[in-house]
């Protein structure tokens, strides 16, 4: 990659920064533990969509249905 | 799902204490980046025009620990979004795009601000001119605020819904002006609230930290002018955030007039209503049937009706009021109002079994019931369609939301902002005659103001949230029918979960934050020639 392409400097710029990180290394450890905490247990696991699967013909019926009729 | 009432109800207790608690957590680390981004930034101009490396330094400082909140609360209020495909699936359905619109430009904007201004901010110094990096920290702190702004307007149209009809189709609301959305005066007020009380409490905590710093006779300089930009920058706001905390009265007053008689306790409405400052609120029963809701009453007289009507003189309805009617006032009582919402979802009802038996005559005379348009509809709309929520209700003393506990954290958050005006004022006070240092039990004061900030921050939203039950949008839905109806016991294991997931995040938090403090700001350097940092040399 040509050394003044404006995508190398950026490329340079992010890598430098990450690179010359400190407490930034610590902070992105937590980060990234807590995405996947989110993203890959509890989205996964315990947060489904209830109404994900449905088409949005579906869904509609289904919470016509919901908002019409007692539990 | 088959599910008894016992059971719905425990789902609905469950997820509202879920949301609550995650919007509590998420509500931790959130003001204090929308403000602290501010008082960076005017940390850093001052740096640009003086050149002196000193608020270079200083700026670097407090940049660190924005840094380290910003880090720690980033995602968190991810969770919420989780909650409502979950735990409130009418809700997110019923809302359509009104809600998801705003959250759509938040997620956005979130994304090009994290991505870029945060990294020129950290990662620049050494890589760009001084006033490229100083543009990255203004539009990283405008831009949080702006995201915050589509956040707060999907609340206040729960709070306040317009600008949308509802399409009896597809069981959604469906926006029809999202300038109406966006600029309704509840949004407005709302917003610059929220923001100005968030740079109140950033002020707060710069103040207190660097009051910490006086305590233990470390970096005083930087103490003291730090102190003194905090103080400038939280008296400022504070005193807005004052002024729009009134302008949220007014709009109270006419939108959600339950909330205001909740943050009064008041029960017998009245013309020349006082305004109560404190008291010790008696047991519910005396509460409804005396004169007095509290003991021990200290009021302004004739200043909740000044404060909420802009007329000393103005009738301001009371709890029962509002619960039992009022014809003399014109308030239908929630007894009425909950058989007219019930006419509404009658209709709803009527509309969902003509479409199973394909019955077109009767789906079209209940979609024009429905169009906003048409003067039946109008009149639909006015007489029942308003009134639609209220079908849900069982009873009408379900309107009323916990008294007490709007009523004392009302105070608590007022009362906190009023201390803040007089904190800063005397430690402006007291720089200038050069006396912060010899009062000792004055810095302690302000250090232990930071919690007190944070306790006043969430007491706020308890007043707008509690003091809004039992409504997800206001009128139009309540909780109890928001809900999806899925397996309590689901909803107690992730509330638990996240009970640790957020209180190891908070405790992350604050030994980070102390750690960081204690190293306090990087030594300065003899000879910014020797460094080769591009934003040391002019441009």
């Amino acid at each position: 990659m040509v050394q003044g392409n404006v995508f190398y400097k950026i490329y340079c710029f992010y890598r430098d920064g990450f690179r010359s990180m400190t407490l930034g290394r610590t902070l992105w450890a937590v980060i990234l533990l807590k995405l996947f905490i989110m993203f890959a247990v509890l989205r996964l696991f315990f947060f489904p969509d209830v109404l994900g699967d449905l088409t949005p013909e579906e869904r509609s019926d289904y919470v016509l249905e919901q908002l019409t009729s007692k539990p | 799902m088959m599910l008894s009432t016992a059971d719905w109800m425990s789902v609905v207790d469950w997820s509202r204490a879920q949301f609550a608690m995650t919007a509590i957590y998420h509500w931790l680390f959130v003001p204090l980046t929308l403000g602290l981004g501010f008082i960076v930034a005017i940390m850093e101009t001052i740096y640009y025009t003086t050149k002196d490396e000193f608020w270079k330094r200083t700026t670097k400082f407090w940049m660190k620990l924005f840094g380290v909140n910003f880090a720690i609360g980033v995602a968190t209020g991810i969770i919420l979004e989780f909650e409502f495909g979950t735990n409130w699936s009418n809700y997110s359905h019923f809302v359509g795009d009104i809600f998801g619109a705003p959250l759509a430009i938040e997620g956005i904007m979130a994304f090009f601000l994290e991505s870029t201004f945060i990294a020129v901010m950290f990662f620049g110094w050494n890589k760009v001119s001084k006033g490229f990096h100083l543009t990255a920290t203004w539009l990283t702190a405008v831009g949080a605020s702006l995201s915050a702004l589509w956040i707060l307007v999907a609340n206040a149209w729960m709070q306040y819904p317009v600008g949308m009809t509802f399409n009896v189709e597809t069981a959604r609301n469906e926006m029809t002006s999202f300038w109406e959305v966006l600029f309704s005066p509840v949004a407005m007020n709302k917003f610059f609230h929220t923001v100005t009380s968030s740079y109140m409490l950033a002020a707060v905590f710069v103040v207190g930290i660097s009051a910490w710093f006086l305590l233990k006779g470390r970096e005083q300089l930087m103490a003291r002018r730090s102190m003194m930009v905090a103080s400038i920058f939280g008296l400022v706001f504070a005193l807005v955030a004052a002024a729009t905390g009134d302008g949220s009265g007014v709009q109270i007053a006419r939108t959600q007039p339950m909330k205001l008689a909740a943050m009064e306790a008041l029960y017998h409405g009245q013309k020349g209503a006082p305004l109560t400052v404190i008291s010790v609120l008696k047991p519910e029963k005396e509460r409804m049937t005396q004169e007095k809701a509290g003991w021990m009453n200290i009021e302004i007289p004739r200043m909740l009706s000044l404060m909420s009507y802009r007329d000393g003189d103005a009738y301001v309805a009371g709890i029962n009021d509002l619960v039992e009617g009022n014809p003399e006032r014109g308030l239908l009582s929630v007894e009425e109002k909950i058989e007219r919402g019930r006419v509404a979802i009658g209709e709803l009802a009527r509309y969902r079994q003509a479409k199973q038996g394909n019955d077109r005559e009767v789906m079209r005379e209940v979609l024009a019931k429905f169009d906003p348009k048409s003067s039946e509809g109008k009149t639909f709309h006015k007489e029942y369609f308003r009134y639609f929520g209220y079908g849900y209700l069982s009873s009408p003393e379900e309107v009323i939301p916990n008294v007490p506990l709007v009523y004392y954290s009302f105070r608590v958050m007022v009362g906190a902002g009023v201390f803040f005006i007089l904190s800063f004022l005397f430690t402006l006070w007291l720089l200038k005659k050069q006396q912060i240092e010899t009062r000792r039990w004055w810095l302690w004061v302000l250090l232990w103001s930071i919690p007190l900030a944070y306790v006043a921050s969430q007491a706020g939203w308890i007043v707008a949230e509690v003091g809004r039950q039992p409504w997800t949008i206001q009128d139009l839905l309540p909780t109890v029918a928001a809900v999806s109806r899925i397996d309590s016991a689901s909803v107690v294991v992730t509330f638990f979960l996240f009970v640790v997931l957020f209180t190891t995040l908070l405790i992350a938090e604050i030994m980070i934050m102390r750690r960081q403090v204690k190293i306090g700001p990087e030594p300065l350097l003899s000879d910014p020639e020797q460094s080769n940092d591009k934003t040391n040399r002019d441009e």
